[in-house]
């Protein structure tokens, strides 16, 4: 019992940092209807900025985050500016590829200034182990379960009763309508990019504090795909749920199940997951369903 | 006699049969069958290194061809041609390795065990579209190279499998040259075949799922059977080109068959030209002779530069990612309309309004 709550404990916190890059690739799904295979990439220059300020310039851990979040906002709004522009209104496959290029790019920019070894973090959080009745948890674990809440909830708000935010929900619902009434799309897509770019990157720089800096944080931008489409890829509680989801499963396969298969099956399991999902619910939990006409 | 030089202004067909013929003119016609003799002659004279090279262009054109056949004409995207390859090639090995067939029934085989998988993750597509999927093929991806890797009594592991160069008789195709021409003809074979299935009802049919699916549904085009032919015709062309690569490099592991390898293929029949027969084959020697030229690039600039060999890798990802955004900006239609704007432009010329 106390292995499975410790497994739980992990799936929840991993899924939870799941959850927020899903929440930013759910964000430029809803706001452009494009998929994003570059947030891995979004996720992985986040974390290397907010290291280097760390480790090279002894910047304390708020300030490089906060600095780090703000170069990942500029960055998603230059990427959407020169890079995505040209692909509005194209075919799927075009924005499919335009992603995957992105993401080729901004790997090779990567390997080019921070090379492959793995890096790890200063030790911001203390190293003792909290003990909630029989389970031990990290503190770092703690912490980012915490953050996760709070930006989740700002992220909220921040839809639910700001101008923007309901500008953004408005374009999402329909383009056309919200260009009557005086928004810019454009602004708004900008905007959804330079949240993803923020949301990724403070999810990568909680999982560098967990496991490390290398090159392979950026897998998780694939992972996430199951995760948006378990939840339905234009919802946001969808993602979030998804998230969780995700996570426990994961962590619970990884305690259970991979002693028996040699391990890597918990890579595996969002995506045989995903496959299952998609057979029943092509369009998620919580995806908008769509009609279609000839 | 008439001049050589000049072109025709334009194709006019008065009937049919002149306009389902795959080479609209006798002149077309004459160029294929030079550019062939080309291709069938030039190993006499190159270097190995060229013709390994041109090899693996080839054979890369063979399984870019059969992702164009359901990307390019089905309009279906998938990201699991690198997982596709993978199963070619694995059964292809399993069948000479293990069972001690001939390589010249496992090759076939491993099209058709690849064909049977790509139509089971094909399945899905009838109620997934776009995105959704993409989503599901990539999927498929990550699955079967976990099997692969995984099912070590099988497959060996992650250790991967050692393979054998075919044999006719006593004739072992060892030499670059001999694999090129074994090569050459499964392209020009595949190359044919899709030329002609675009001519036939089920091409069209593809195609008219591509162009609208729900149209077509409509005018009586069964969209299950037919999205689940186009996988399973397209991969048995990638399952053919998974053996032939197998049996070339004469080993297969799981990490050469990763997700890398599919966004590569995607990017060859992008870079080539969607719903092109021909654009794949210029995309396959565009992108597999991409990080060859850069690295020969580098090595020259590298008296100027001594610090860019050790960058060579994140270049070419630059590079690769580059030339992807730059063709979907530029020329969405890649290689093969540029081409054919080239000849455009010579038609009329120097007259061109």
């Amino acid at each position: 019992m106390t292995f499975f709550l410790q497994m739980l404990v992990t799936g929840i916190v991993v899924g939870s940092v799941y959850a927020l890059v899903a929440l930013g690739f759910v964000l430029i799904y809803k706001s452009s209807d494009a998929i994003n295979f570059a947030q891995g990439e979004f996720l992985l220059i986040g974390t290397y900025v907010c290291l280097t300020l760390i480790t090279a310039y002894n910047i304390p851990f708020a300030a490089a985050l906060l600095i780090a979040l703000m170069f990942s906002a500029v960055l998603g709004f230059v990427i959407e500016r020169i890079v995505l522009r040209p692909f509005i209104g194209e075919p799927v496959i075009s924005m499919i590829m335009a992603t995957i290029g992105l993401s080729s790019v901004l790997a090779g920019i990567v390997h080019i200034i921070w090379g492959h070894e793995t890096r790890v973090f200063p030790k911001i959080f203390s190293e003792q182990p909290v003990n909630l009745g029989e389970i031990v948890i990290a503190p770092v674990y703690l912490w980012s379960l915490l953050i996760v809440v709070v930006m989740l909830v700002i992220f909220t708000l921040f839809f639910k009763y700001s101008k923007l935010g309901i500008a953004m929900r408005a374009t999402a619902d329909d383009q056309q309508a919200a260009m009557s009434m005086g928004i810019s799309v454009k602004m708004i897509f900008a905007v959804a990019w330079a949240i993803a770019a923020i949301v990724s990157a403070v999810g990568g720089i909680l999982l560098g504090n967990i496991n490390g800096v290398n090159a392979s944080l950026s897998a998780i931008g694939l992972k996430v795909l199951p995760v948006a489409i378990l939840g339905g890829l234009d919802s946001i509680p969808g993602a979030i749920i998804g998230g969780l989801i995700i996570g426990i499963l994961e962590s619970l396969t990884g305690g259970y199940l991979d002693p028996l298969v040699g391990g890597g099956l918990k890579e595996v399991m969002p995506f045989v997951i995903l496959v299952f999902i998609l057979m029943f619910k092509p369009y998620g939990l919580f995806g908008k369903k769509e009609i279609e006409r000839v | 006699m008439r001049n050589p030089f000049v072109m025709d202004c334009g194709e006019f067909h008065v009937n049919y049969k002149q306009d389902m013929a795959i080479w609209k003119i006798t002149r077309v016609r004459l160029r294929v069958f030079i550019l062939l003799a080309v291709f069938a002659v030039f190993p006499m004279f190159a270097s190995d290194y060229i013709i390994g090279l041109a090899t693996l262009c080839g054979i890369a054109a063979i399984g870019a061809i059969g992702l164009n056949i359901l990307t390019g004409f089905t309009g279906q995207i998938s990201i699991g041609v690198g997982a596709f390859l993978g199963v070619g090639g694995y059964t292809s090995a399993i069948l000479t390795a293990k069972l001690g067939l001939s390589f010249w029934i496992a090759m076939p085989t491993a099209g058709i065990v690849t064909a049977i998988v790509g139509g089971l993750f094909g399945l899905p597509s009838l109620r997934l579209k776009g995105l959704y999927l993409a989503i599901a093929t990539l999927a498929a991806q990550v699955i079967i190279l976990f099997v692969i890797s995984r099912w070590d009594a099988l497959t060996g592991g992650t250790a991967g499998m050692v393979l054998s160069r075919p044999e006719l008789g006593s004739f072992v195709f060892y030499s670059e040259r001999s694999y090129y021409y074994l090569m050459f003809v499964v392209l020009v074979i595949t190359a044919i075949f899709t030329l002609n299935l675009f001519r036939s009802r089920v091409g069209r049919a593809f195609i008219a799922v591509r162009d609208r699916d729900v149209a077509a549904e409509v005018m009586g085009i069964d969209l299950f059977k037919y999205k689940v032919l186009a996988f399973i015709v397209s991969s048995f062309f990638v399952g053919i080109a998974g053996a032939l690569l197998g049996h070339y490099t004469m080993v297969v592991s799981p990490e050469l068959y990763s997700i890398t390898v599919s966004i590569e293929y995607l990017a060859i029949i992008l870079v080539g030209g969607l719903g092109s027969v021909f654009g794949s084959i210029y995309g396959a020697v565009f992108i597999t002779l991409l990080p060859v030229v850069l690295r020969s690039g580098v090595e020259m600039m590298s008296g100027v530069f001594p610090d860019l060999s050790a960058v060579l890798i994140g270049m070419k990802e630059v590079v690769f990612g580059l030339v992807i955004i730059l063709f979907l900006i530029y020329e969405p239609q890649g290689l093969a309309k540029i081409w054919k704007n080239i000849k455009d432009y010579f038609k009329l010329w120097p007259f061109s309004y």
